[in-house]
């Protein structure tokens, strides 16, 4: 303005070249995806009428008139949820133990790793539509389902945290003479066990979370129930089933805080 | 806790005192009988014939997926371009609605702990509890199928998970910088943007971009439920029972993923 020089904050990118080159990217790429993508504006409309019908059945949901299908769904997903992390975080210890470089040879080692790329890489529910064409419609492919879900995300993280282990307590019990069973339960086990259980309490929530979308395909749940309540447009079931899903979760999390607390 | 006890007349050491080893007993008794219960309960309508032939029908399935009939690739671009706009195009929207639910959720920046703090954890929870498909069955229904209600989807259930990481972080800032700011004079609007903006930002971007790889996973499957992408066409193919095509499908959202997860967490180091 009057010859005084201000202040500005330094970019986050240095590099001027770079940091034109991103935003001209960045415009670039949202030109193309917004001309590619179609909107059909009559459609829309009719549908912000249909998102206030929904909106408004959340003030009066409709837990009674199906509650012999909610209740059934419910209980289905949470006893897949129990077994399904108990039998996912059982084969995993083994699968971890397996992924970790410092306890594993190097076959063993490449095999666990492939099966927790796997199990991390596809969606659930591809799984599930696998699943469900193997042991057939109902909860136990959904159940097997979260359990191989389970497996490669806690053999992941157990594989990681027994790669960081104190070197010196596994050396202590072993010049006390104790065989390698002995070393992984008396050296490695208590290093890593606390944080085990918690990831183990925090994966029964994710499995929860999941059991009520695998239904959709046919694994069991309460995924089904909900589907179904689309398809009828009985927003008010759909609402009442969304509360309780969201109740559950909510009060999961907070449980699953207070035993994550006292462990640590 | 080492214990001596005595074992057979001699003294040998212990993990846990007889009472302890008695609760802990105890404990694994009710665990695995309350497990097998739920069991139980989860198999009642299980028909068990079709579970003995599982073996044979994966026999049968992969049988029918091989070999891949790669011609269908030609199909796939374009629900390969929309799978991956939903996620880039939801994940911007999700910080855009995000990030200010973040500012008014952490106790640093709120500007009612009474009122709007517990709204916005409440929204951070809502967004969090629901999947993306989820999400995805309820914007078809109401906007009708297509790749919007997946954009918006992947956008609601973005919002928790960027909401609540940003206000974890917004909660870890550092005091004295945001006092140094506060002592220059500075408005409310300016001690977030030169005190706070600076120091989340990092975290900020690593989320973003984390994030978008998690939603890139999500959203070749949204269109099970008819939200439009790659997982529209591997409706379409499962309900045909055309198991080559699935085999493509299942080969191109393996690359997809795998090439979103390398390039996320290259840019995540580049940035921390």
């Amino acid at each position: 303005m009057n010859g005084t020089l201000r202040w500005r904050p330094a970019p986050l990118i240095a590099n001027p070249w770079l940091r034109w080159g991103l935003y001209g990217g960045v415009a670039l790429y949202l030109v193309l995806a917004f001309a590619s993508l179609q909107v059909n504006w009559a459609r829309l409309a009719e549908g912000l009428v249909r998102g206030g019908a929904f909106a408004a059945a959340f003030a009066h949901p409709d837990f009674t008139s199906r509650a012999a299908e909610i209740s059934e769904g419910i209980i289905e997903s949470l006893t897949m949820t129990v077994v399904a992390t108990v039998l996912g975080v059982v084969l995993a210890v083994p699968v971890g133990i397996g992924a970790a470089r410092n306890l594993a040879p190097l076959p063993i080692y490449a095999f666990c790793r492939t099966l927790i790329a796997l199990s991390r890489t596809f969606p659930e529910i591809i799984v599930a539509i696998l699943l469900v064409k193997m042991f057939g419609f109902g909860p136990l492919a959904g159940m097997f389902t979260l359990a191989f879900a389970t497996i490669g995300f806690m053999a992941k993280l157990l594989a990681e945290d027994l790669e960081d282990i104190d070197e010196a307590q596994v050396e202590a019990v072993r010049a006390s003479g104790a065989g390698r069973a002995q070393i992984l339960v008396y050296a490695v086990q208590p290093q890593v066990m606390a944080r085990f259980v918690g990831l183990s309490i925090y994966r029964l929530d994710i499995n929860f979370r999941e059991s009520a979308v695998i239904g959709i395909v046919g694994a069991g749940g309460i995924g089904a129930t909900l589907n179904t309540s689309f398809d009828r447009y009985e927003f008010d079931t759909t609402a009442a089933i969304l509360l309780l899903i969201i109740g559950i979760v909510m009060a999961a999390e907070y449980g699953s805080g207070i035993i994550r607390k006292r462990l640590q | 806790m080492p214990i001596t006890s005595i074992s057979d007349g001699r003294m040998g050491w212990q993990r846990r005192t007889g009472r302890a080893r008695l609760v802990n007993w105890f404990g694994w008794l009710v665990g695995v009988l309350f497990v097998v219960q739920c069991w139980d309960i989860m198999n009642a309508e299980t028909i068990w014939d079709f579970v003995w032939d599982a073996p044979e029908q994966a026999g049968d399935l992969l049988g029918r997926m091989w070999p891949p009939r790669w011609s269908v690739l030609d199909r796939l671009w374009a629900p390969l371009w929309d799978t991956i706009n939903m996620a880039t195009l939801g994940t911007m929207l999700g910080i855009m609605l995000g990030a200010p639910v973040a500012f008014l959720a952490a106790r640093t920046t709120t500007p009612s702990m009474a009122v709007a703090r517990p709204i916005a954890l409440l929204i951070i929870v809502s967004s969090r509890s629901i999947n993306a498909l989820i999400w995805a069955m309820l914007l078809v229904t109401i906007l009708g199928p297509g790749v919007l209600a997946g954009i918006i989807a992947i956008a609601l259930r973005s919002i928790g998970f960027i909401g609540k990481l940003l206000y974890e972080a917004l909660e870890e800032t550092d005091a004295a910088q945001i006092e140094a700011i506060t002592a220059t004079g500075a408005t409310r609007g300016q001690r977030l943007i030169f005190g706070f903006l600076p120091q989340i930002m990092p975290v900020f971007a690593g989320i973003s971009v984390y994030r978008w790889d998690i939603n890139i996973r999500e959203s070749t499957v949204l269109g099970l439920v008819g939200a439009g992408g790659i997982g529209l066409q591997l409706n379409a193919s499962v309900s045909r029972l055309a198991w080559p095509e699935v085999t493509v499908m299942f080969a191109a959202i393996l690359v997809t993923v795998i090439v979103s997860e390398f390039v996320s967490a290259k840019v995540r180091a580049a940035i921390t």
